[in-house]
């Protein structure tokens, strides 16, 4: 009996402070239903038939940013990079495993050691490096994903690797398998759960991430991604557009929110495994 | 099989170490040799020895924003673990809508800083204009805004861990300390935390890295106003480069640095929790 008041307490606790943890979410959706100049009068208020303002919000954030289009370069570029890291990056993580050299060991350690080094130590000779080499288009920005997310990835595939016996791949090599067809029709099968962990990992990241699009691409293009555009809109506009903005949040939040909710057992399987291994 | 494998170098390796060339050897060794330099464009480069490195200190900025990364992080992440370990602990103790709870802390996670600094901004000055000032009007709401918005960022996160830490304890473990007539509490001084010690680690190595990284949140929630009180280190090195003509050297070696300061921390860190970790 005591317990389960105990365990009552505990549910209404966490349903306040789960409450709380939507307040930001409800606020934005909740504004951006409103007259741009009704926003700062009582913002926590719900619209009214005065200050209702429909979807001239919307229509005005997507006009003035090319919200769709953004969107569209968005998912190309989070799309194309992970599976360029997904294949690449466990090919080369089976190769360094399994080949035993100086030369891989190097390789191993160089990608280890690329996680500790912060964006900004090479922000700009990169920037500069790869407009020289006119890597500031969409294909560009997957090569340049596919370096960045290689430390983390790697060094994920090869925990894995070394946890799958060798026998298993031996026994295809004798039956006539060139190591393309090994590594594609037994390692890979084998390596799925980590998969599923980096393209999360990645696509989280890749999705969200504004400085790397910013630079290499910038803001005269009709490449820009979604963070960009939303920096765009909001932190270089002379006189800001509240009602604007509060949409374009929304509509920046509404296709991770779908994403989450369809993969929800991935994505947090994932991060409670990537936690382990890194 | 290595003999036969190794062959295959071009194919399995070499797209991922082009890549990878592009992306962070090349950039790396450039940067660490143009911190010497003073340049405007990568290939104007002058040598100049150590002359970037003195001019990092010749004003306040860097200095501010070391020590303003340092005060968010110590708050941050001693927030955010607490809180994160608390909620992770209330929902293993199989309550009602478990599942729903942890979608709801998980999901601010998934949205990028730039948009959450947005959010929080609006919301912020919404409550504050009752007051009739703002967000940036004074560098502590800018602070404690931050705090609270890495605090809704990575609770969930930090909860996932600390649950998969939680959930492999074996229950045998916590049995026998009961029946040894063990407190709750005593169980989670000195069953639960020595177990989970793994997981502390992992935590508390993320919460470090992402709070003296963080670079998209600070520039969306106050973009350093007031007058760069606000402003990380990231954000002053980002601003070294892109805002003043002719400080692009003196950004480079505040890079370095940043980068030495990272690396020291993490693997101190990393050193330190390892050894407090117990075999299972």
């Amino acid at each position: 009996m005591k317990k389960s008041v105990a365990k009552g307490f505990l549910t209404v606790i966490m349903l306040v402070v789960a409450l709380a943890f939507l307040v930001p979410i409800y606020f934005v959706v909740l504004n951006s239903f409103k007259g741009k100049l009704y926003i700062s009068d009582d913002p926590f208020a719900l619209p009214t038939a005065m200050t209702f303002s429909g979807l001239t919000n919307y229509i005005n954030g997507i006009q003035k940013t090319g919200f769709f289009s953004a969107f569209g370069w968005s998912c190309f570029i989070t799309i194309l990079s992970v599976l360029a890291i997904l294949l690449f990056t466990s090919m080369t993580a089976y190769y360094i495993t399994r080949v035993k050299s100086k030369l891989t060991n190097a390789l191993y350690y160089m990608f280890v050691f690329s996680m500790i080094v912060p964006f900004q130590m090479v922000m700009f000779t990169m920037t500069k490096l790869a407009n020289m080499c006119k890597l500031n288009s969409p294909p560009g920005m997957v090569l340049l994903y596919l370096g960045f997310g290689a430390g983390l990835s790697v060094f994920m595939f090869c925990g894995f690797v070394k946890s799958i016996p060798i026998e298993i791949e031996e026994a295809a090599m004798i039956d006539g398998c060139n190591p393309l067809q090994t590594f594609f029709g037994v390692v890979m099968p084998i390596l799925k759960p980590t998969a599923i962990t980096v393209s999360i990992l990645n696509a989280m990241w890749i999705w969200n991430d504004y400085l790397l699009p910013y630079l290499v691409i910038g803001l005269s293009t009709e490449y820009k991604t979604i963070p960009v555009v939303v920096q765009y809109l909001v932190g270089s506009y002379g006189a800001k557009d509240m009602g604007a903005m509060m949409a374009l949040l929304v509509l920046a939040i509404i296709p991770i929110i779908i994403f989450y909710l369809a993969c929800q057992k991935y994505i947090i399987e994932g991060v409670a495994a990537g936690a382990v291994k890194g | 099989m290595q003999k036969t494998l190794k062959k295959y170098f071009p194919i399995f390796v070499l797209p991922t170490v082009i890549a990878f060339a592009f992306a962070f050897i090349i950039p790396f060794a450039m940067g660490l040799y143009l911190s010497f330099c003073k340049f405007k464009t990568v290939t104007s480069a002058k040598w100049v020895g150590l002359s970037n490195y003195a001019q990092i200190f010749a004003d306040d900025k860097f200095t501010n924003a070391f020590w303003f990364t340092l005060k968010f992080a110590a708050v941050a992440i001693v927030s955010i673990n607490l809180l994160a370990f608390l909620i992770a602990l209330a929902l293993t103790q199989k309550i009602k809508g478990t599942n729903l709870f942890r979608t709801v802390f998980f999901m601010p996670n998934l949205i990028g800083g730039i948009i959450l600094g947005y959010i929080w901004q609006s919301m912020i000055n919404a409550f504050l204009v009752k007051y009739e000032t703002t967000l940036v009007a004074n560098a502590t709401y800018g602070f404690w805004g931050l705090v609270v918005l890495m605090n809704w960022q990575l609770i969930g996160y930090m909860m996932i861990i600390y649950i998969a830490g939680l959930q492999n304890v074996p229950p045998d473990l916590i049995e026998a300390a009961k029946i040894d007539g063990a407190t709750p509490w005593q169980v989670l001084l000195n069953v639960k935390i020595p177990m989970v010690m793994p997981s502390i680690t992992i935590c508390l190595f993320l919460t470090v890295s992402n709070s003296f990284k963080l670079f998209d949140q600070n520039l969306a929630l106050t973009a350093g106003a007031p007058s760069n009180k606000t402003a990380m280190l990231a954000l002053d090195i980002y601003n070294t480069f892109y805002g003043r003509v002719g400080f692009e050297g003196v950004g480079q070696a505040k890079a370095v640095l940043f980068f030495i300061v990272v690396a020291a921390i993490a693997l101190t860190q990393l050193v330190a929790t390892r050894n407090k970790e117990v075999e299972q």
